[in-house]
């Protein structure tokens, strides 16, 4: 581990200096495996926060309190500290330039992780396919990479509490937000939806509803789990 | 041996259900959702379950003739890639076996598939024998969207994306074809307790 950063009070990006990695795709997870003296393992995979062309490769995770490694990858880690790494993983929710667009980033709290991954590579080769990130966080403390998400790509909602001087969005992402905010489904977007379960099924719905194909829709669920 | 993670207690499970967790997972009391899309609606009336490919004669059940089959109780640990197991879980469903009795073959692999586009592979071997049902009912209700509903294919000894959800019938091959995931770099069969998640392991 090379940096730890708080990105807010539940969530650390912790960035590492991958040995032999072989590259990812913006999308893509990786499997962290902690061995305890005894000999004892626990593994979970986080999605990748970083895109393949950043410097080092970095996760972000939010801390569950009855969790078993995400305490101990928050708070005990430290720099120059070993993981154990296997990846990446999973092929399926990933974008690449090749696979066009107009490209549509749905994400709910700690869902915007491999959202982020996929905009900054999207940033980083200058692509001119339009992106647009949608993002729902609770409160403005919940957001997590707040001054590098503050672009005209970027449309934020706060849906339980704002701070004074929010002049932005509130209320959930609904139907009404998304005829409003997303591309139009006769521009047959690729869509990218990340989040916990309900959030995830309430949006893909309502862009099916929208007239969206659904073989343009891609779904991960983020949470405890 | 794997670096020492420095400082890293962990927390051990009982005995009594160690045994029952294969390598690499951890028991969760919640029942976690994963899909690649959109969950579909299928209207129940258009629904129907096929047996196509390698047989003498393609078979077709509605929803109506699929349900009035003779169903059975399953009470099962099941086990997702993603590293949670659940155990005790109670479905009810048909038995391939039932459905497979109604048709010659002589193919040695199954291609699932289903609404969404989704696809599993399976040797046929693996969905004989009392080893893996179409379910319908989950813990004594009707099994919902999110899980998989109406129906989902259940074969609680490989890893639970070979469970496919939302399930409208099996190709019957000679040749084994990768579905959805294993295309995408999971293992090919998928056993838990040999801890083959991704291709190579």
């Amino acid at each position: 581990m090379v940096e730890d950063v708080a990105e807010t009070a539940r969530t650390t990006s912790i960035a590492l200096d991958a040995v032999d990695w072989p590259g990812h795709l913006a999308g893509q997870h990786v499997d962290v495996r902690l061995t305890a003296e005894d000999g004892y393992q626990a593994q979970r995979s986080y999605s990748i926060a970083s895109a393949p062309e950043d410097e080092h490769l970095v996760i972000t995770v939010q801390r569950l309190d009855d969790g078993e490694v995400s305490p101990y990858l928050t708070e005990t880690l430290v720099p120059g500290d070993e993981l154990e790494l296997r990846g990446p993983i999973g092929g399926y929710f990933v974008w690449r330039e090749a696979l066009g667009g107009p490209l549509l980033l749905v994400a709910g709290g700690a869902g915007v992780v491999p959202l982020r991954a996929i905009l900054r590579h999207h940033r980083a080769v200058a692509s001119e396919i339009p992106v647009r990130l949608l993002y729902s966080a609770r409160t403005g403390a919940d957001l997590i990479y707040r001054a590098e998400l503050d672009g005209h790509d970027t449309i934020i909602t706060l849906t339980d509490e704002q701070p004074p001087e929010w002049d932005g969005r509130t209320g959930r992402i609904d139907s009404a937000f998304l005829a409003e905010t997303a591309w139009p489904a006769a521009e047959r977007p690729l869509v990218y939806i990340c989040g916990p379960t309900g959030f995830v099924e309430a949006i893909a719905d309502a862009l099916v509803t929208l007239g969206h194909d659904p073989s343009r829709i891609r779904t991960e669920r983020f949470g405890p789990t | 041996m794997p670096p020492i993670s420095r400082g890293f207690q962990g927390r051990r499970s009982d005995s009594a259900e160690a045994v029952r967790v294969p390598p690499g997972q951890y028991v969760t009391r919640d029942f976690p959702v994963l899909s690649a899309g959109p969950t579909p609606h299928q209207p129940i009336e258009s629904w129907s379950f096929e047996i196509r490919g390698e047989v003498d004669e393609p078979r077709s059940w509605t929803w109506e003739q699929f349900t009035a089959l003779p169903s059975e109780g399953i009470k099962v640990d099941i086990h997702c890639v993603t590293k949670w197991s659940k155990l005790d879980t109670s479905w009810a469903g048909v038995s391939l076996d039932t459905l497979l009795d109604t048709v010659d073959t002589s193919a040695e692999y199954v291609l699932a598939f289903c609404d969404g586009g989704y696809t599993t592979n399976l040797p046929l071997d693996d969905v004989c024998d009392g080893k893996a049902w179409i379910v319908y009912e989950y813990e004594d209700e009707p099994l919902d969207p999110e899980h998989g509903g109406p129906a989902r294919l259940f074969v609680p000894h490989l890893y639970f994306w070979k469970s496919a959800k939302w399930v409208r019938g099996i190709e019957l091959r000679q040749d084994d074809q990768p579905g959805f995931w294993e295309g995408y770099g999971y293992h090919n069969y998928g056993d838990p307790w040999k801890e083959q998640r991704y291709a190579g392991d």
